[in-house]
């Protein structure tokens, strides 16, 4: 028996038997809405002799299959979100840049003069060729209102992607620090394996690097946090216990990032227990406030 | 209570303490004996349902087809492909299934699939119909949904063997009602035939038994 319904054929009606790539490549690319006993159906078609030859291709084709799958998310998924932290950031910066020499440049010649990259999308949407503009500039700083325009939508829309990819790659790093920040310490380390080869130590400063090495330079105080800085459990917290906040939170994307990296399954009990941590950490400034003045660090 | 384990499945002495063993490969550091290997019920939750007697229904055997959905590195179902027959591993995170490769390396009738669990029709031209057994461990949400989905697959006779992990539905909640809920979903399409906690073995699991409703 064959079918003709593609919708409803086995991998091996794809497959050449003596061909193992288009095999492993039926396999990863097929689909079928309900599963048929493939295996009667393999022998019926002739693809194989008995139902022991057909799993063999089967084991074969799979293990091809999967191995190319893996490695190639393995090592697409957490360069690619490297790359594209770090083209936002870039794009983000620079777009601001921009802005600033556009409201600059505009204020000499618009008197509705704005600011930042709100005043370039303002700028860019009006109507009518930059002829409002007057002066021979005008066109130049329409033209370049709108470049800083787009820039700043191709910032957006990395900041989707990277929040969109972010949790496939590491989905509890993601949970614990938010997709960007996560994504911003996967850049630093450079890499998800990097990251989570780091002691939580280095983690806690990822990012205060320049803090860092004045530091063991021997002139200045040991910084308390790097980009975790902008993580709520680390900037809700009232400075004097920033540090302890910033070390909690930094121990618990540690132990994300290795969970990502060496097992990938998703723990929502970290969620849990950081949160119980910031929580204990933020009852101190409510004990000081009763007791006017309790003891120091943990 | 019953211990009625699958051929293949033996309670085995190892280091003077009694254990459930299966014969093959060593996968994951754990005490072997000649071909026998020691199953450990902390790290397995297939293996913490049998160690607490229940009735999972599987025979064993070259003939015993199963669909295992959350194969993770491989722990398990590695077991399981040592005691029964052509065995199909589904997971869907990268990492794990490298070391899920290895694991499958060594038996030949275990076929590992980079594959969602949510996604059926991404695997179904590739797993049979009409398996024996369809073992669920996945820890994400929705795992009600995820075992009706996958029901296509379960022969009329067959059984679903499923371990709840009440913490990915919602940490924050009870996990009696969690699970109280996953079991409403899956009465859609599922008879709950057993059902017990997988304690000391793994915190907040239901270990459930269920065979598919007709139609």
């Amino acid at each position: 028996m064959t079918t003709t319904d593609p919708a409803n054929a086995g991998w091996f009606s794809e497959a050449d038997p003596d061909d193992p790539e288009s095999a492993a490549e039926a396999v990863r690319d097929g689909s079928a809405d309900e599963p048929r006993d493939w295996p009667a159906l393999a022998v019926e078609a002739g693809f194989a002799d008995d139902e022991d030859e057909y799993y063999d291709a089967l084991k074969e084709a799979t293990t091809a299959a999967t191995r190319a799958a893996v490695t190639e998310r393995e090592a697409a998924d957490d360069r690619q979100l490297v790359h594209a932290v770090r083209a936002m950031d870039d794009c983000e910066r620079t777009a601001n840049e921009l802005a600033e020499r556009l409201a600059e440049w505009g204020g000499t010649v618009d008197p509705d003069v704005g600011t930042g990259i709100d005043y370039a999308r303002e700028l860019a949407a009006r109507d009518g060729n930059g002829a409002d503009l007057p002066g021979d500039g005008g066109d130049r700083i329409r033209s370049l209102a709108e470049r800083v325009a787009d820039l700043a939508d191709e910032a957006e829309d990395l900041r989707e992607f990277v929040e969109r990819q972010t949790p496939t790659v590491a989905p509890n790093l993601a949970a614990l620090a938010g997709p960007v920040l996560a994504a911003r310490l996967i850049s630093l380390a450079g890499g998800l394996e990097e990251l989570a080869k780091k002691p939580s130590g280095t983690v806690q400063v990822l990012g205060a690097e320049d803090a860092l090495f004045a530091h063991l330079r021997g002139h200045a105080p040991s910084p308390k946090h790097g980009v975790i800085y902008v993580h709520d459990a680390v900037r809700g917290t009232r400075p004097e216990d920033r540090g302890s906040a910033a070390r909690a939170v930094a121990g618990k994307l540690s132990i994300a990032a290795r969970v990502d990296h060496y097992s990938g399954e998703r723990k929502p009990e970290l969620d849990a227990e950081l949160e119980e941590r910031i929580e204990t950490i933020r009852a101190r400034a409510d004990g000081d406030d009763a007791a006017t003045g309790g003891e120091g660090d943990d | 209570m019953t211990d009625a384990l699958p051929d293949g499945v033996e309670r085995r002495r190892f280091d003077g303490a009694e254990r459930l063993a299966t014969r093959g490969e060593p996968v994951y550091g754990e005490p072997t004996d000649r071909e026998w290997r020691a199953w450990n019920p902390d790290r397995s939750k297939l293996g913490a349902m049998l160690e607490l007697g229940m009735d999972v229904g599987l025979a064993g055997g070259d003939e015993e087809t199963v669909l295992y959905l959350g194969a993770a590195s491989g722990t398990t179902v590695s077991h399981v492909a040592d005691f029964a027959g052509p065995t199909y591993a589904v997971e869907f995170a990268a990492r794990p299934t490298r070391d899920l490769l290895s694991a499958a390396e060594s038996r030949p009738r275990l076929f590992p699939l980079l594959a969602d669990a949510r996604k059926p029709e991404t695997y179904a031209h590739v797993v049979e119909a009409d398996v024996d057994a369809v073992v669920q461990d996945v820890a994400t949400r929705g795992q009600a949904r995820v075992a009706l989905e996958n029901r296509r697959f379960l022969a009329d006779d067959g059984r679903l063997l499923l371990a709840v992990k009440a913490r990915s539905e919602d940490v924050t909640r009870d996990p009696e009602d969690v699970f109280a809920d996953v079991r409403e979903e899956l009465a859609e399409g599922y008879e709950i035939l057993e059902q017990e906690r997988l304690e000391p073995h793994h915190a907040d699991h239901l270990g459930i038994v269920a065979r598919p409703l007709e139609g």
